[in-house]
């Protein structure tokens, strides 16, 4: 569905047992959807559905049971397919999230690709996860980490990181949408120039995946990554897209049941794409009930969720910078659905704790993203997330309880 | 002579127990962190800082005659409020009373489901570490 339809928020609202929660007495206003979002009645009931009705083990049984749940997972990998329009089902990989993703692309790319003198770039938005496996993967080879800096409005400077792109640049791997301050990555051009010096190329989409239409063919990435949960799916997926090309030749990462043809004491031969990379028995009922997520998003329609968070976005951070001695922190031209800011001199925690008292959600600390933190001289943030089915009533609650934690507070 | 941690404990919550809601009893929490002296920059030093909290917390303590002196900051002013708390219960007790003492002023006091040990407020750490200063110096106290 492309352009915005006007679409019943309220009615969406209502699919999410969750939001009628009260939380100290006060109706819950959850403000914490970057780190995992909300999950509709629909994919609640698909978990239920599936181990009430259909619970089997996937790939081997005879059995009808078997083979509907297989069914039932394997069409929740077409669904990525053209989600992220892909080639090829075989391009769609099942871990455990993102962060797996990542592991998974250092370990078995990085024993392929990678050798001492070698660089990996980064920038210096990234979520831990995008940063400790290689660093794990440089001390194993001796190759060396590379940070593209950011600017001061929260931007990565793509001046600096076409600079420290070179020949010995194996891999850039950078996040589409930044967790800590919501910036969109220039992710394009980032990959254009990877892919001038020579470079393979990672996505990290964890933060996007959530909000916007992906065409992995468009973007012509290697790899590309994110987590079910924080799209209205379950805990425990999530997707690594490759490239049938860069997939192929990767070893497998870890081994067991599901990714082999043949096994003997003397050799085993390895099982073709996708299932070659998914050893052992995998999550079966929460890949299903992803299934029903992606179904769920996709009827409202991504665009439509797009310009809806646009709006909650634009509407709070307009409200939030009324509040005398606030400091967004992060105000690149391009934000999605994150409004990390400091209230006044106050610790995030103190902030945090008091929003909690009034029913509302928000992160503080360092957002996995220590270096960002650092970057900006504070010891965390306070951090606002938006979803589609908030409300531009619960962003007034959120500016009047701040205000409140600022009398408490003084 | 310093009172009993027992009644220092049931002062704090006769003296939260006037406040009705939250907005006072934070209010009071945070009275409580303002008041707690100072530490001097000699003594925010890494050694002391406690690990396990979202907000940085530092405790300095030190034995005097047979009773231990707990000193502590944080830039948080709840983190701080709760470490005050915790000075006020066992600032000048005997190593013996820190350890072996029933702990249960935050139960009491209204704010336990907030300041619940497994929150990152840290609560459980800062016990934590008071106690195992107690347990060095009940070592030192033995051993003289």
């Amino acid at each position: 569905m492309k352009g915005t339809t006007r679409i019943d928020w309220q009615a969406i609202r209502a699919d999410f047992p969750i939001l009628e929660e009260q939380v100290h007495g006060k109706p819950l206003v959850y403000f914490d959807n970057a780190a995992t979002s909300q999950k509709p009645k629909q994919v609640i009931d698909a978990l239920v559905d599936y181990y009430s009705r259909y619970n089997s083990n996937v790939h081997r049984g005879v059995h009808s049971l078997s083979q509907q749940a297989t069914a039932a997972f394997e069409a929740t990998r077409r669904k990525v397919q053209l989600l992220l329009n892909a080639r090829e089902e075989a391009e769609i990989i099942y871990t455990s999230g993102t962060t797996a993703a990542i592991n998974l692309v250092a370990s078995s790319w990085g024993s392929l690709h990678v050798e001492a003198g070698d660089e990996i770039l980064i920038t210096g938005l990234e979520h831990h996860a995008n940063i400790v496996p290689w660093q794990m993967l440089c001390e194993r080879t001796d190759a060396k980490l590379v940070v593209a800096p950011i600017l001061d409005n929260g931007e990565v400077s793509l001046e600096a990181f076409a600079q420290l792109l070179s020949s010995r640049t194996k891999m850039a791997a950078f996040s589409w949408i930044s967790n800590a301050l919501g910036t969109v990555n220039p992710v394009h051009d980032m990959i254009a120039l990877a892919q001038a010096a020579g470079a393979f190329t990672l996505v990290d989409a964890a933060q996007a995946a959530p909000h916007s239409e992906i065409d992995v063919q468009a973007l012509d990435c290697d790899f590309l990554c994110f987590s079910a949960h924080k799209m209205l799916g379950p805990t425990g997926i999530g997707i690594l897209y490759g490239k049938r090309e860069v997939l192929e030749p990767l070893p497998p990462y870890q081994g067991g049941g599901d990714m082999i043809k043949e096994v003997t004491f003397e050799k085993t031969t390895y099982n073709d794409l996708p299932l070659r990379l998914e050893a052992g028995t995998p999550n079966i009922a929460d890949v299903i009930a992803f299934g029903t997520a992606i179904d769920y998003m996709q009827n409202i329609g991504l665009a439509n969720i797009e310009a809806r968070e646009n709006e909650l976005l634009d509407y709070a951070t307009a409200k939030i910078s009324q509040i005398t001695g606030i400091r967004l922190i992060g105000t690149a031209p391009e934000k999605r659905c994150v409004l990390s800011f400091m209230l006044g001199s106050a610790h995030p925690y103190d902030v945090g704790v008091l929003l909690d008292q009034m029913g509302i959600a928000i992160r503080t600390g360092h957002h996995c993203a220590q270096p960002v933190m650092d970057r900006y001289q504070i010891p965390g943030s306070c951090r606002a997330s938006f979803a589609f089915y908030n409300t531009f009533e619960e962003i007034d609650r959120f500016i009047t309880a701040l205000q409140k934690v600022q009398k408490i507070l003084s | 002579m310093m009172a009993k941690m027992n009644e220092i404990q049931d002062q704090l919550i006769e003296d939260f127990g006037f406040l009705e809601d939250w907005e006072d009893k934070y209010g009071y929490l945070i009275d409580l962190a303002k008041s707690l002296q100072p530490l001097t920059s000699e003594q925010k030093i890494a050694d002391n800082v406690i690990k396990g909290c979202q907000s940085t917390v530092w405790l300095h303590a030190k034995l005097e005659g047979d009773r231990v002196r707990y000193q502590a900051d944080s830039d948080a002013f709840i983190s701080k409020g709760i470490i005050a708390l915790l000075v006020r219960v066992f600032d000048g007790q005997t190593p013996d009373d820190i350890l072996h003492g029933d702990f249960y002023v935050v139960d009491r006091i209204g704010l336990s489901t907030h300041l619940s040990p497994n929150r990152a407020n840290g609560l459980g750490h800062m016990l934590k570490q008071m106690r195992t200063y107690a347990l060095a110096f009940q070592s030192k106290t033995q051993n003289a």
